[in-house]
């Protein structure tokens, strides 16, 4: 008997690391295993042909050549602002579709903002640009209406950057905020209107707290997908980008200096971490109830 | 109808000729009916009845079609609800889980610009007239059903409206807590002498709490009353039926006699009610009568004279307590009775089968134009 029991509890235990296997395995194969090894090699030096030690330099060079930490920072800053831009943007849409429109319609909506998705980012991306180059579509229509005299270059601007990553990022922040948004009981904000409130002060006081784990889980995911971002940056601010992914681009593909490379990984690995970090600390929210909300 | 107040008291809300269509669905129609100040009125009728379309107009949620509102002695057309004299009390409470007790209760103040200090000190002030002294630090989820309903009436009247709107608050709690807060609401309104509105589809709820109610059916109102009016004369076989247990008797005119209507109600059963309006003879019409209305007796001679007697079957005992009854056949029409068992336990050896007399006084039972059934 008691064997058999043994036995089943042996069985469960297979059935389980068998149900989890192909998770285990991508979570090791292809996200510890290749950070391990770019972990190693970002902590090395070459000092001769296949000849490396142990050293710190590349993490040095990083703060050594202000190229490198500016663009760093650009890529943060810009990250934020379009996270923001994004948060500003998506929220009325939300609000729309999770408290005003009703059934099919609220449905309707969803696809609308999920229509960008059909297409590859690097076709929508094509279609920013034939719409913003200076032979485009939108510069042709401010000639037309005399608003500018000779056609303006919309590409290559920081402005440009901005606009193609909220587009990008839109739908992540869309459907966390309409989750959150769902489950505010209309009768709080009628009670907070019926004790006084006006739109502002119910938007902080009600709606705000009650979405802040929604806003967050959006913030963070949108916040993660852009600092990450390398084709939006990369073809709308052309060279100009200065986004710190094509730096780490440049370094294991165009330099070959893997090593650089691997450790500018992990400076953006940091970076994104510290930020997510901050932002859970500012707005008071636990990871586990965002997370919940993704 | 009269209210007992001086005539000096103007009406703290005043609605004429209210009227509310969606689509092609009329839910409120033609309602007029004012509020005396410091009273308190309720609004009965079924679900549907456009009940909570009335108050959430009063409130300022919806935009009458037509007629006016007044509170106070003021048009309230235009006045949006966080302009309006006027809080409400709603059905799950809407109390704001992201806030403590006391930021609850002051959040009106708060929207008023009320200062910090100020606000926290009247919080707790009205906290403590409410029976929650000291609750003000505390999450709304930490409290019973009772308590947080204290909640959301102290945050209501820490604002001193003119009205206040109760939309069915008593709804979601369990029998025995309704019970006691029916008693404490009662205790709350005199005691703050503010004039409520309550809504409710329940008449128990209605009778015990109102100085005045309106019974709503279809957008109208069938009848506008004291409790008691509404109880022992009921102006339609609508309000006869809804408020309190009524049993009805449908039947055919067979002649009237000055207020008294005499009856076929079918199986040679002939019975005598009171009518207030004259009726056809061979109309249809309906016999009210309470089950308390109706006496018991073992044998027919007993009954008082001048009654309707009338003899039945047993079907069921009822025991509950001072409300236990009994369902009886009624011989001649086949229709089934209840009728309340005396205090005294009297007739508390009955069982199913047995064979009783009963009757009622013709005053006592009323009779509406019906349908035939």
């Amino acid at each position: 008997m008691a064997e058999t029991a043994a036995g089943a509890g042996w069985y469960r235990r297979l059935v389980l690391a068998l149900l989890l296997a192909p998770a285990l395995l991508w979570l090791f194969g292809l996200i510890i295993l290749p950070h391990l090894d770019l972990a190693v090699l970002s902590f090395r030096e070459r000092v001769a042909p296949r000849e490396y030690t142990a050293s710190l330099a590349q993490y040095r060079s990083f703060f050594g050549e202000p190229l490198y930490w500016h663009v760093f920072a650009r890529t943060a800053l810009l990250s934020a602002i379009a996270t923001l831009l994004t948060l500003l943007i998506a929220f009325p849409i939300a609000w729309i579709i999770a408290k005003l429109a009703r059934g099919r319609m609220s449905a309707l909506l969803f696809v609308v903002c999920l229509i960008p998705f059909w297409v590859s980012e690097t076709v929508r991306t094509l279609g920013w640009m034939i719409l913003l180059r200076e032979s485009g579509v939108l510069p042709a229509i401010l000639v037309h209406l005399g608003i500018t005299a000779q056609p303006v270059e919309l590409l290559y601007h920081d402005a440009t950057i901005l606009v193609g990553l909220v587009y990008t990022s839109l739908l992540f922040m869309v459907v966390p905020l309409v989750g959150s948004l769902e489950s505010l009981d209309n009768s709080l904000i009628e009670a907070a209107y019926d004790l006084g409130g006006k739109g502002g002060s119910i938007l902080r006081t009600i709606v705000i707290p009650h979405a802040a784990p929604g806003i967050t889980a959006g913030c963070i995911v949108v916040f993660m997908l852009t600092l990450g971002n390398y084709l939006t940056p990369t073809l709308l601010g052309g060279k100009n980008s200065l986004w710190f992914t094509e730096q780490i681009y440049t370094q294991f593909i165009t330099r070959f200096n893997w090593e650089q490379g691997a450790a500018f990984g992990f400076l953006l690995l940091a970076l994104s971490t510290a930020i997510v970090w901050l932002g859970l600390k500012v707005s008071g929210q636990r990871f586990s109830d965002v997370m919940r909300r993704v | 109808m009269s209210t007992g107040l001086p005539p000096a008291a103007a009406p703290d809300l005043e609605i004429s000729a209210v009227t509310k269509r969606f689509a092609a669905h009329v839910a409120v129609n033609e309602v007029s009916f004012s509020v005396a100040r410091g009273s308190f009125f309720s609004i009965l009728g079924p679900s549907g009845c456009g009940k909570t379309t009335l108050l959430r107009m009063i409130a300022g949620f919806i935009q009458p079609d037509g007629g006016t509102i007044a509170i106070g002695g003021r048009d309230m057309a235009s006045v949006p609800p966080n302009k309006r004299p006027v809080n409400m009390v709603f059905q799950h409470l809407a109390l704001f889980p992201m806030m403590s007790v006391g930021e609850n209760v002051a959040f009106g103040l708060a929207r008023r610009g009320v200062a910090r200090a100020e606000r926290t000190r009247r919080a707790e002030a009205m906290l403590e007239r409410v029976g929650l002294a000291g609750a003000a630090g505390k999450r709304t989820d930490e409290l019973s059903g009772g308590q947080r309903q204290r909640v959301a009436i102290a945050r209501s009247m820490v604002l001193e409206p003119t009205l206040l709107l109760l939309d069915e608050p008593l709804g979601a709690l369990d029998l025995k807590l309704r019970e006691h807060m029916k008693v404490e609401l009662k205790q709350l309104q005199s005691a703050f002498g503010t004039t409520f509105v309550y809504i409710t589809h329940d008449q128990s709820e209605a009778l015990v709490l109102s100085d005045r109610v309106g019974v709503m059916n279809q957008g109208r109102f069938e009848q506008l009353g004291s409790p008691q009016e509404l109880y022992y004369s009921p102006a339609t076989s609508f309000v006869a039926g809804f408020v309190g247990a009524n049993n009805r008797v449908p039947g055919t005119v067979l002649g009237q006699d000055g207020a008294l209507v005499e009856l076929d109600a079918g199986g040679g059963l002939r019975l005598r009610a009171r009518s207030k309006g004259i009726l056809a003879r061979g109309a249809a019409a309906d016999a009210f009568i309470r089950p308390e209305a109706m006496t018991l007796a073992r044998s027919a001679a007993e009954l008082p004279p001048g009654q309707n007697a009338l003899s039945g079957e047993v079907t069921d005992m009822l025991f509950d307590g001072a409300n236990s009854v009994v369902l009886l056949r009624e011989l001649q029409s086949r229709r089934e009775l209840r009728i309340a068992l005396p205090q005294t336990g009297a007739f508390a050896d009955l069982s199913s089968g047995a064979r009783i007399s009963f009757g009622f006084d013709p005053e006592r039972a009323i009779c509406f134009p019906g349908a035939h059934g």
